[in-house]
């Protein structure tokens, strides 16, 4: 018995296209006025697609499952016990096209995760204790073991590279195909691939810990942690499928009249407003995770739809968290000069400043390295003083160049105090006692910030607020560059969370958006977390919302998105319950029947499935 | 408790998740079942002294589902 339900279940497909042809061939006999032939196939049509449904329908009984197929089973029996065979043939072959469509299409919306979860290696060449290779299935690897990772190679753990250096595409973890170089003693991630060169890789987690199988664990939760609306129509199909085979009977019973019981039956089939509300929220979730948007379920989606009110940390989250040079006053043609003194000064020291110095010299490809140093003096607290090919140099503050008996001109006190009250820091650069240069160096906002901050107020967010540690001036500064609403500086982190609740009780729906993981109170309390920053397990997992690549483009995209799902759900619930009310209508009227009432239910669900995968698409305002 | 994650062949009706659900909740020894719907998996936790994970992909399989993969988790001790 076993082996013949499995043989029916693997041949469905076979089975739909057969009993179409038996229709076809039906309605062929009934034109040419063979009633026989009429009979035989329909007969034969009703009984091979029913075959399938009725096993599904008594596999789900044993288990005490009232399902869908059990009231088409009912209606496609008591249709052949009144000798509707047209009937009968055409209801299961529809209920059979149907689901064949439905899987199709539904194959479509969980696309992304599917091919997030084809990347995921298998296998990885373990370096063995006598230096050969062998070749072991990913979760036979232990910490610890060495990995060799050839080019065009997918790194299979995530681990600490030990030997050699390449370039790596990152898009599983992050989202963003750039390559990334990366030397020894660097942390790469499972999953990504090694463009270029050979790696041999000591692995610190392995299988379920790395931060890609983490990834892919969290949105497949995610697409099956269930909306309120969702949760709903659970509970509401739990009870309306019984319900509806009660009516049936009852309508039986009183109208004794058998055929409006079984098309009752199959117009009570609950089919587009089980589906809608979750494929809507499949399809969301998964254009997120291909554009480096992790959000956890389907509420989170609702309630990040609803926020008015966005909640930022400044220090590395709509700054880049690391210092560099923001501005540059230059008093000498020989700007070039000056700043490879200066640089090769700096690349001595340990100063913070200095490192933002020598990186920017660096960029603009300023040669310094090979410059002579001849005499070095740490001054503390002021600077250095040196000598360079001749050159005396000093690279420091105000402080130093009064020790030297040097004044800046008007014109220069008042571009240090312009750069001072940006919240810049400044360094001076003098060569043989002439001011040269004044170079600020701050915490650089992120890329596009203003721009996208921008965009999210058009999208629907009403106020933007900015919670730091830092200073009243830095903070003041970066918030009018950026046109933030709100700002509190000088904060701990625990006058943070209490701010986010002040402004939660005043009513305001409030999304936090930190780097993750100072900001992890802060992230908790808000209604929605957000977190940037890819590739720590804080990150994902203290917070809602998980923006891979730390952009602000990915913020956008998350918010926009999120009100798109939530609009399309409800469509999708105004689409179902619509079709149910036309079907009833229809009933009362007497213009739908079994057949036609089936084609109108498959259609509706195809319909709901369509309508969510344009969902798949979606792209925010900002996006070019 | 031992973890098992039952990689099934794609999914397409929500009532197949109840049916499964409702079937491995009745079986010996399990504690927790949670039928992921949209990636067609199944992730369990039971006890490894009255039931084992193959035993489970069998229930699972008899529904008339196929089972692609059964991995095993031991809790660490």
């Amino acid at each position: 018995m076993m082996k013949f339900e499995q043989v029916v279940q693997k041949n469905v497909n076979a089975i739909t296209w057969t009993s179409a042809a038996l229709i076809v061939i039906g309605f062929l006999g009934e034109t040419m006025g063979l009633q026989l032939v009429y009979t035989v196939a329909f007969v034969l049509a009703s009984i091979i697609a029913a075959t399938p449904i009725i096993i599904r329908a008594v596999e789900a009984l044993k288990v005490r499952v009232i399902g869908i197929e059990l009231l088409v089973s009912i209606a496609v029996v008591g249709a052949f016990v009144i000798q509707e065979f047209n009937e009968s043939a055409i209801v299961t072959f529809l209920f059979l096209f149907g689901s064949f469509l439905e899987a199709k299409t539904l194959a479509k919306t969980r696309e992304s995760i599917k091919t997030l979860t084809e990347m995921a290696p298998t296998t990885a060449e373990v370096v063995q204790a006598d230096g050969s290779i062998e070749e072991t299935d990913v979760d036979d690897v232990d910490e610890g073991d060495i990995v060799l990772v050839k080019t065009g190679g997918q790194v299979p753990i995530d681990g600490d590279i030990v030997e050699g250096s390449g370039y790596l595409n990152e898009a599983s973890v992050t989202g963003e195909s750039k390559l990334v170089s990366k030397q020894e003693s660097d942390s790469v991630y499972s999953g990504t691939i090694l463009d270029n060169g050979t790696l041999k890789v000591k692995a610190t987690k392995v299988g379920d810990d790395t931060t890609f199988a983490k990834i892919v664990e969290l949105v497949e939760d995610a697409q099956d942690t269930k909306s309120h609306a969702e949760k709903f129509i659970d509970q509401f199909a739990k009870y309306y499928t019984p319900a509806v085979l009660i009516l049936a009977l009852l309508v039986g019973f009183i109208s004794r009249d058998f055929r409006l019981a079984i098309t009752v039956l199959v117009l009570g089939c609950p089919g587009a407003l089980v589906i809608g509300a979750p494929v809507s929220n499949v399809a969301g979730i998964g254009n997120g995770a291909k554009n480096g948007v992790l959000i956890k379920g389907g509420e989170v989606v609702d309630t990040f739809a609803k926020i008015d009110t966005l909640v930022f940390d400044k220090t590395g989250t709509l700054t880049k968290g690391h210092t560099e040079v923001s501005d540059m006053k230059s008093y000498t043609p020989e700007q070039s000069q000056a700043l490879a003194y200066a640089a090769k000064l700096e690349s001595q020291s340990d100063h913070p400043l200095g490192k933002a110095i020598t990186t920017y010299a660096q960029k603009n490809q300023i040669a310094f390295q090979d410059l002579q140093v001849t005499e070095n003096n740490t001054i503390k607290g002021q600077g250095i003083e040196a000598q360079i090919a001749g050159h005396q140099i000093l690279v420091g503050n105000q402080k130093l160049l009064t020790s030297q008996q040097l004044e800046l001109s008007a014109q220069e006190v008042s571009d240090l105090q312009a750069l001072q009250a940006t919240g810049s820091s400044t360094v001076i650069v003098a060569v043989d006692h002439q001011v040269q240069l004044i170079i600020g160096v701050s915490d650089v906002i992120r890329d596009n910030v203003k721009e996208n901050l921008a965009a999210l107020k058009q999208l629907g967010i009403k106020k933007l607020v900015m919670l730091t540690g830092d200073n009243e001036i830095t903070a003041k500064h970066v918030a009018t560059q950026l046109g933030i609403d709100e700002v509190h500086a000088n904060l701990l982190p625990e006058n943070k969370v209490t701010f986010v609740k002040q402004l939660k009780d005043a009513g305001h729906k409030v999304a936090f958006v930190g780097d993750g993981i100072n900001d992890s109170p802060s992230i908790a309390t808000a209604d929605i977390g957000i977190a940037m920053g890819g590739g720590t397990d804080v990150a994902i997992e203290t917070s809602d919302i998980v923006l891979m690549q730390s952009s602000f483009q990915e913020l956008v995209h998350a918010y926009g998105l999120a009100k798109k799902t939530v609009a399309n759900t409800r469509q999708n619930i105004t689409i179902a319950i619509g079709t149910v009310i036309f079907l009833l209508i229809g009933l009362i009227f007497g213009y739908i029947y079994m057949a036609s009432g089936m084609f109108v239910h498959e259609a509706s669900i195809l319909v709901v499935i369509f309508n969510a995968m344009r969902l798949i698409r979606y792209r925010a305002l900002t996006e070019k | 408790m031992t973890k098992a994650v039952l990689q099934l062949g794609a999914l397409t009706c929500p009532s197949c998740m109840q049916k499964i659900q409702g079937a491995l909740e009745k079986q010996a020894g399990v504690q927790k079942v949670k039928v992921l719907f949209n990636a067609s998996k199944v992730k369990l936790e039971f006890d490894d002294s009255a039931n084992t994970a193959d035993a489970l992909a069998e229930v699972v399989k008899k529904l008339g589902y196929e089972v692609k993969s059964v991995k095993v988790k031991q809790p660490a001790e």
